[in-house]
Parts: C-alpha cells; sequence; structure tokens
C-alpha cells in the first residue's frame, strides 16, 4: 500500500471535484456519523450526571473526579483507576516488545533470506491465515494446552519434571500475553516485512562492501529503513492492547483488571458518564502515545 | 543470472525461528480442530477418548440457553450487509480520491484515527448516540401524544443500524487502503481510450475500470466479510439485545465445558475459509478472464 492523495491524477475538467464529492460523500457519511458524532458524544456525556434510571445532561466533574478518587493520596499506595491503568500499560509494553522481537525475525527472514518470491508469497500467506479465524477461537485453543491437565503439564508430569500441575500456566499474566502474542504479532509482521521489500537490495550490497559486519547493516541500515512499518505495526499492538477487555477476560479468567473492561463492565450497570469519562482518558493515554511514536515517523508519507 | 550464493550463516537459525513461529500459530488451533472429534466420553483435552460427530450434534441441539443457530445467521446476515456496504462505499471514495477532493487530506486522517481508535470507546460512542437517539425518539412520540406507539418502541440499536455502522468503522478503513493500493498501479489509459472513443463517463466505469479492478474488489467483499464475521469489540455495546455468533462465542467460554464449543469453533472456522476458498476461486477466475482479453 504505497500511495499519496497527492500523486494520484488530479481533474483536468472543473467541476469534476463537485462529483468526486458525491462519489465519497456516503463514505464520509459513515464516518461522521459513526466515528466523529459517538466521539463528541463520549465527550459531552462524559460531563453528565446519571442516576439508576437515566441520564442527566448537565456539566459536572463529578465522572473524573471519582475516577481519580484517592488518587492523590500516595500514601496507602496506588489507588484503583492507577492500578488500572499500570497493569494495561504493563501488558502493552510486554506485548509490543515481544511481538516487535518476533514480527521483526519473521518478516527480516521472508524479506532477506527468503529467494524466490513465489515461495515468499507462499510462507507470507501461511502466516497470515490464522489472522482470518475467530479470535475467541485462538483463545480457547489455548486451554488444552495450559489447562490444569493440559498438554504442557501432563507432558511435564510425564517426564518427571514436576510432580503437580502447574496452575499459573492459564488464566494468569502468562496466558493473557501468550494470547495477545499469538493473535496480534500478524500485525507486527505485515507492515514491517511491507518496508522491508521495499528497502533497495544495493544498499545492503553496499553495506557489506564496505566492511559492515551482519550485525553492522542488521543495524545501521536495515532496521533504520524498516523504520516505519515498525511503527505503524507498534501502534496498532499498542491501541489494540490499551482498549482489550476480551482477551484479558477470556484469558485472565476475568480476574484482571483493564481499562477496556471497566469501560464495559460501567456500560453493563447503565453507568454512561462514568464509562464516557473514562473512555476520554483512555482516548487521552493512546492518543499520547502515538504522538510519541509518530515524532519518529510521518505516516501519512508512508502509507 | 547471479551464481547460486551459499546460505548466510544465519539462515538455518532464523529458519528454525519462522518454523517455530508457524507451529506456535497453527498448533492449539489444530489441537482444537481435533478435539472436536472427540466421542461422547471426551473433554476438554487430551488424551482423547474415541472419535465421532458427537459434539457438533450437541451443537445443533443448541448450548444451553443460547440459539447458536439463529446467531449465526444474524452473524451470517450482518456480514453479507457489511460486505456489500464495504464494496460499494469503498470504490466509491477511492474513486473520489482519484479526482482532485477537497477535504480529501482530513478524511484520510479521519479514517486512520477510526482504524487505530481502540474498539471498545467507538463501540461505547456508537452505543451511546443510539440509546441519545432513543431518548429523543421517545421525547417526540410523547410531545406527539401517540401513546400507542410510545408503548410498542423498542430501541433503535440494533444488528442493521448501530452495529452495521460500528462494523464499517472498522472494514472501510481497509477497503479504502486496499482501492489506494490499486488505483496506484492502475493505468488510466484505457479510460482515456474509452473516453476518446465516445464512452459515458458510466460506461467507461462498468465496461473499463470495474473489470480491470474486479479481483481486487471482491477481495474487499472478503475482508468485509471476515472482518465483520469475527468482531466483538466494536460489536459489544452497539449491538442491543440479540448478539452476533462471536459476542455468544465469548459469552460461551466461560459456561460451556464440553467439546461443543470446540465444535463450535471448528464451525466459525470452516465459514471463514469457505468465504476465503469462494473469494480466491473468484479473484482467479476474473484475473484469467482479464487475461484472457486482447489489450
Amino acid at each position: 500500500m504505497s500511495t499519496t492523495t497527492q500523486s494520484l491524477p488530479a481533474a483536468a475538467v472543473p467541476g469534476r471535484s463537485i462529483a468526486a464529492w458525491w462519489q465519497a460523500a456516503p463514505f464520509t457519511l459513515v464516518f461522521a456519523l459513526f466515528f466523529l458524532i459517538p466521539l463528541a458524544l463520549i465527550v459531552m456525556v462524559s460531563f453528565w450526571d446519571f442516576n439508576e434510571y437515566e441520564l442527566l445532561p448537565g456539566f459536572t466533574f463529578k465522572n473524573y473526579i471519582s475516577i481519580f478518587a484517592g488518587c492523590g493520596d500516595a500514601s496507602d499506595g496506588l489507588c484503583v483507576t492507577l492500578k488500572t491503568y499500570y497493569s494495561t500499560l504493563k501488558f502493552s509494553f510486554l506485548v509490543w516488545l515481544i511481538t516487535l522481537v518476533i514480527g521483526f525475525t519473521v518478516a527480516y527472514f521472508l524479506a532477506f533470506h527468503v529467494r524466490s518470491s513465489g515461495m515468499q508469497t507462499l510462507l507470507f500467506v501461511l502466516c497470515t491465515i490464522p489472522f482470518w479465524t475467530s479470535n475467541v477461537i485462538r483463545m480457547i485453543s489455548w486451554v488444552p494446552l495450559l489447562g490444569r491437565n493440559g498438554l504442557v503439564n501432563q507432558t511435564l508430569m510425564g517426564m518427571n519434571l514436576i510432580e503437580t500441575p502447574v496452575e499459573w500456566l492459564l488464566f494468569s499474566d502468562f496466558s493473557v500475553v501468550l494470547a495477545f502474542v499469538h493473535l496480534y504479532t500478524m500485525f507486527m509482521i505485515v507492515p514491517i516485512f511491507n518496508s522491508m521489500m521495499r528497502i533497495d537490495r544495493s544498499l545492503i550490497e553496499a553495506a557489506s562492501d564496505s566492511g559492515a559486519s551482519g550485525w553492522q547493516t542488521l543495524w545501521n541500515v536495515i532496521v533504520p529503513l524498516s523504520r516505519t512499518g515498525i511503527i505503524i505495526g507498534s501502534i496498532f499492538v499498542i491501541t489494540i492492547v490499551m482498549g482489550d477487555f476480551v482477551t484479558i477476560g477470556v484469558m485472565g479468567g476475568q480476574q484482571i483488571a483493564s481499562i477496556g473492561k471497566i469501560i464495559q463492565v460501567q456500560t453493563s450497570y447503565l453507568q454512561f458518564p462514568l464509562a464516557a469519562a473514562n473512555a476520554v482518558i483512555l482516548l487521552a493515554v493512546v492518543l499520547m502515545i502515538i504522538w510519541g511514536l509518530t515524532r519518529l515517523v510521518d505516516i501519512r508519507k508512508e502509507l | 543470472m547471479k551464481v547460486r550464493e551459499s546460505r548466510p550463516a544465519s539462515f538455518w537459525p532464523l529458519a528454525i525461528v519462522f518454523s517455530l513461529f508457524v507451529l506456535f500459530m497453527y498448533g492449539p488451533m489444530f489441537v482444537i480442530f481435533i478435539l472436536s472429534f472427540q466421542g461422547p466420553e471426551g473433554g476438554l483435552t487430551f488424551p482423547m477418548r474415541g472419535v465421532s460427530l458427537h459434539w457438533f450434534a450437541k451443537l445443533a441441539e443448541g448450548l444451553g440457553v443460547v440459539d447458536i443457530g439463529a446467531a449465526l445467521w444474524r452473524s451470517l446476515g450482518l456480514g453479507v450487509a457489511v460486505m456489500l456496504c464495504t464494496v460499494v462505499l469503498s470504490v466509491l471514495a477511492g474513486l473520489a480520491f482519484r479526482k482532485r477532493l477537497a477535504g480529501g487530506n482530513t478524511l484520510f486522517f479521519i479514517v486512520v484515527a477510526s482504524l487505530i481508535m481502540p474498539s471498545i470507546i467507538v463501540s461505547l460512542g456508537i452505543g451511546l448516540e443510539f440509546r441519545l437517539i432513543d431518548n429523543g425518539i421517545k421525547a417526540a412520540l410523547e410531545w406527539l401524544g401517540m401513546e400507542s406507539a410510545l408503548e410498542g418502541y423498542g430501541t433503535s440499536l440494533g444488528l442493521f443500524t448501530s452495529a452495521l455502522g460500528a462494523h464499517l468503522t472498522w472494514t472501510l478503513p481497509f477497503g479504502l487502503l486496499i482501492m489506494f493500493a490499486v488505483f496506484n498501479r492502475f493505468n488510466p489509459a484505457y479510460e482515456e481510450a474509452a473516453r476518446d472513443l465516445g464512452s459515458t463517463p458510466w460506461q467507461g466505469f462498468a465496461h473499463v475500470v470495474l473489470p480491470l479492478i474486479a479481483p481486487s474488489v471482491v477481495g474487499i467483499g472478503m475482508f468485509g466479510f471476515t472482518l465483520s464475521w469475527d468482531e466483538i469489540a466494536r460489536t459489544s455495546q452497539a449491538i442491543g439485545d440479540v448478539n452476533t455468533l462471536p459476542l455468544e462465542l465469548q459469552g460461551l467460554t466461560s459456561t460451556v465445558t464440553t467439546p461443543s464449543i470446540y465444535a463450535l469453533g471448528t464451525l466459525t472456522t470452516v465459514v471463514s475459509f469457505v468465504v476465503m476458498g469462494i473469494t480466491l476461486a473468484l479473484v482467479w477466475a476474473l484475473g484469467r478472464r482479464g487475461q484472457g482479453r486482447p489489450g
């Protein structure tokens, strides 16, 4: 996907731009109705009051205050909100690091070590096929492996390495991270592979002719030139993990908190203004992370 | 031609890492496909106790209070609707972006923002929007004094209103990016030729552009359907009273403790692959037809 809208042929005939707008109108309307207005409503409702039955229009900071209640007091540890953010950020960081290392390695192998382009396509498609099956199915497929009587425990016990089944394999931080890596490494591989394929191969030859070692070439040539892919992949993985409640719910045995889960629970109790205030805070955090990442690269130019 | 060089020393370790990765991707899935064919005595883990279609039969009878069949049809219906909307709207927007489009940059920015927005936020926003619309409609009905209509009114949240919109915020960005990739490689000379020969814009589109981009359009349709078919996070707050199959499935993970749930997993995966298979066959057929033509 390499294009910029500016480089597309512009209309030669005057009046075309009006026709273009009619063509883009339904598309634009969908995003206005189901993206922009809902976002604006979240911000608006986050300042509303509510009781058990209904939303009460108004302007109050109550929701934000109650979210951060007790956070100013550092003496008895972190408050619930900060703890939840800490745990969510921890998962994001761990998953980001692991998917980045695996994604980069796999993309590097595919882009630079597989020689025939037919084989390259075949192996690439092989990596993307699991993406097309249901996420919940891919999550629960770990149960027969990691469960108390699962394959891993059976094997370890059969080899007499452990006496009793290992309990922390399933419904734990471990299984949550594992499931995230299993589900979303694809989001790293595809953009990194895409930017690696666009690297001019003669640059690598030049590096090795100038006497660079394999590692030097990797670090000084390939990593900087795949930066765009790395950033795009990172944005995907981090925003998905930050907002997730399904994976953490299913793989954490409904025991681990996350911001997404808090929002979901508050919605189910019809505490929309509270959920909206949480969503606004989450949005601010995610935007700050993305802003930090995009300082490193101009995505608009690269897509 | 270059002489075939020997493999660099890093090839084999990397090849092993890649194989392990593929095993990691596919291994667990194959485990549940196998376990879904357990005999009636089988449980959630190995060893296999017999081989049968017992758990598929159980699935057909229904799991607890959940009507799997109805959820499956709802998801299929929604998937088809999302697919059609994604194809039509993406192609139209793709055509629009080829011309000078005032505000095109802003629109593109919004589309990318929608793609990377945490799904729970989009979902919550759409849920809120439709609840506020509900309040508005109820207030209007009350004001108009239409008591009977007011009592019969449920909610505007639904499969083909809020859920459809929620899915489109996820599928349309993919559709537009694919259209960009398509038109980036598109040679406008064919269109100009058609225009020079006196075709109307519609004829030029229907007889020249559309056949050339047809395989990609089919691909966009596949993206639309499969992304919708598996979607949970954006649907969760925007669905109303009934659930789609993935949402039911998510609920079942904590209540169902028989291999029926693996059977359901196998079944939904089969649907995904059938859709992919049909799509690839169509793309292949369209590509062949395109090649067979002169010019």
